[in-house]
């Protein structure tokens, strides 16, 4: 097998507050391979995104990566100085943000942001520049882009200023992609078409993306495997298909069913009772047994690690064949 | 835009006009200027003759319309203690302020930008704190007492700056200007720094506020996330957009430091419009009191109308909601 793009092991992002250190991450670990896209779901606290900036080394003070090892296409990158870390972003890992509105410097016109970035990790003149900036936005599917590489943000609409997010994401071919809620902010109208832009340039180009949303729906149509989070840690990663179909971790479970089918069968939506702990009292064991209706006296006590079954790995006592420590 | 510009201009007009009443009423209120005029012992008939020569014998509403009128060709009267026009002893007057007022704001930018910034990116350095402490003596210590204590210091203890006055100048046409002398430049530092030093702390505190906001939005984070070299995002992208609302304070502030100028001028016992007024008020020469009042917001007036303008051009969102509210 050829060296995944990324591969995450066993991260531990902590931040420091007043009331001592709080570990938002905690032991995540997953690759994702050339041209495959991985979705991360899961609530909001989960660490989803939090995991996506700590791959690009954006975590900002009280914030730090406390443990574990990234490593980009075998390169080590958690620990690179500042100034080595800078020249990957964007280069090499490319990030698309939640809200378009807002991802853009509104003095600036699109196309100047467009050329700066491609100038700044690519040797090319300022023309050959603004050339590659106009064949960006045409990529992206921007209409007349020798016309428009010179309007304002304001002068885009919430769709096409993604689109000029994404160009600005991509336009120096980077291996990886990190989208993170690339679509939340959006009409879902002009989702499906920002998602499947998504896919295409990284079936085109090859590059890996990670794919950050509490949207089980656009995983599904996106995404070739899943990693489940819930409170700093994956409760379930594997295929999308398996995982959708057959989830195994009580959580993923109770997430598929939260999602209504077409298909109108009069089953009720299952919601999964209670709320996801704050980072500040996350219960000992596995985080999740407070909600989970199979809890037995391990899941109290113990921390589940990730076990391998078929295709998927869960981190789930359930699945623990061994034979169990006897339960304190 | 063009309509945008013409509607700001009616605006300021407006407020000319508004003005021009108030000081045309401080020769109605503040006595007879007749008897400012004359001695004790001039005639009721002559003080008739000198009335009816002024023309305020006319009513009310066709005097204002000759004040407007006149102040509308700067012409603003005769100055009672000095006999001489009073368009003549401001524009006498004007270069010094003028020049005080644009030295004092160009140092406030520089360094207020310079020590905001500075502060806003390196917030835990001692500089920083540093530079807090010094904005806090500067708003809160009064000019005078600022100037006063420096005359104390640079001049009386140390005596490498002159106390008072503009030192040597040179004219140039009706200008005079003490930028090219030796001395003028050295009489210019003490007056300067105590009257930008209000604003500067002003512009500091904005910038390092401004600027701690701006690194906090999605775009800088943005940014960050295409590798842009740590000086591009503070500098081209951070900075720019500071610099918005930056540059309406210190434009409006330059206004009032004209207006401030007054007890600069007085400490420094420098000779602009602010002394001239000084002057007017203890001698209660009201023409000189009155066209210094139209001058000053005349000046506020343009200011504002420039810096409205001078915002459009910055930021491309306000110059196209201007064009299609129109």
């Amino acid at each position: 097998m050829t060296e995944p793009v990324l591969s995450v092991r066993n991260l531990q992002v902590e931040f420091a507050s007043r009331r001592g250190t709080l570990r938002a991450i905690d032991g995540v670990s997953f690759d994702i391979a050339k041209g495959e896209v991985l979705g991360v779901v899961g609530e909001s606290g989960a660490g989803k995104s939090v995991t996506g900036l700590a791959v690009i080394g954006l975590i900002d003070p009280p914030g730090r990566i406390a443990g574990g090892e990234i490593h980009l296409a075998g390169l080590r990158i958690d620990n690179l100085p500042p100034e080595e870390m800078r020249r990957i972003r964007g280069k090499r890992i490319g990030m698309i943000f939640q809200d378009p509105l807002t991802s853009l410097n509104p003095l600036y016109k699109v196309g100047d942001q467009i050329v700066e970035t491609i100038r700044t990790h690519l040797n090319l003149s300022e023309q050959a520049a603004r050339r590659r900036a106009i064949d960006l936005l045409a990529e992206v599917g921007i209409p007349a882009p020798e016309k428009r590489i010179d309007g304002y943000p304001h002068e885009f609409s919430g769709g096409m200023r993604q689109r000029v997010v994404i160009a600005l994401a991509i336009c120096a071919e980077p291996e990886l992609i990190i989208a993170d809620e690339p679509t939340t902010a959006l009409d879902v109208s002009v989702q499906a078409q920002i998602i499947s832009l998504i896919k295409r340039l990284g079936r085109d180009h090859g590059t890996a993306v990670m794919l950050v949303t509490h949207d089980m729906g656009v995983i599904a149509e996106t995404s070739d495997r899943v990693a489940v989070m819930y409170a700093g840690r994956v409760a379930e990663i594997g295929p999308v298909q398996d995982v959708v179909k057959n989830p195994l971790h009580p959580y993923a479970r109770g997430l598929m069913g939260a999602i209504p089918t077409l298909a109108g069968d009069d089953k009720r939506l299952v919601q999964i009772p209670g709320s996801m702990p704050r980072l500040s009292a996350i219960p000992r064991g596995c985080s999740f047994n407070p909600r989970c209706a199979f809890a037995f006296d391990r899941c109290r006590v113990d921390r589940p690690e990730p076990l391998a079954r078929g295709t998927q790995s869960v981190a789930c006592h359930l699945y623990d064949t061994a034979p169990a420590e006897t339960a304190a | 835009m063009l309509a945008f510009t013409l509607r700001r201009a009616i605006q300021a007009i407006g407020v000319m006009i508004a003005v021009g009443i108030i000081s045309f009423s401080m020769f109605r209120f503040a006595g007879d200027p007749v008897n400012q005029m004359v001695g004790m012992d001039t005639s009721g008939a002559e003080r008739a003759a000198i009335r009816k020569s002024l023309g305020l014998d006319d009513p009310v509403i066709v005097q204002f319309g000759r004040y407007v009128g006149n102040a509308a060709q700067f012409k603003f009267g005769v100055s009672y203690q000095f006999r001489l026009p009073v368009t003549n002893l401001l524009m006498e007057r004007m270069p010094a302020t003028l020049e005080l007022a644009i030295c004092a704001t160009i140092f406030a930018m520089v360094s207020g930008i310079l020590m905001g910034v500075y502060s806003a990116l390196r917030r835990d350095s001692w500089l920083a704190h540093i530079f807090q402490a010094v904005s806090l003596i500067g708003i809160s210590l009064p000019t005078f007492l600022i100037g006063i204590l420096m005359i104390y210091l640079f001049s009386v203890t140390l005596g490498w700056l002159p106390s008072f006055g503009r030192g040597d100048v040179v004219h140039i046409g009706w200008w005079t200007t003490g930028l090219l002398t030796l001395s003028g430049l050295k009489a210019l530092i003490m007056p300067s720094i105590t009257l930008g030093l209000f604003q500067m702390t002003l512009i500091m505190r904005l910038v390092r506020a401004e600027m701690l906001e701006v690194m906090r939005t999605d775009y800088i984070r943005f940014a960050r996330a295409r590798g842009l070299s740590t000086r591009a995002i503070h500098f081209g992208h951070a900075l720019r957009n500071t610099l918005v609302p930056v540059i309406t304070v210190a434009g409006l502030q330059f206004g009032s430091v004209i207006a401030f100028a007054i007890i600069t001028e007085t400490v420094f016992q420098w000779p602009g419009m602010g002394l001239l007024f000084v002057q007017a008020v203890q001698n209660v020469d009201i023409p000189i009191m009155a066209a210094y009042l139209m001058m000053v917001s005349l000046i506020f007036v343009t200011i504002n109308l420039v810096v409205d303008i001078l915002y459009t051009i910055v930021d491309p969102r306000l110059r196209s909601t201007v064009s299609r509210a129109h």
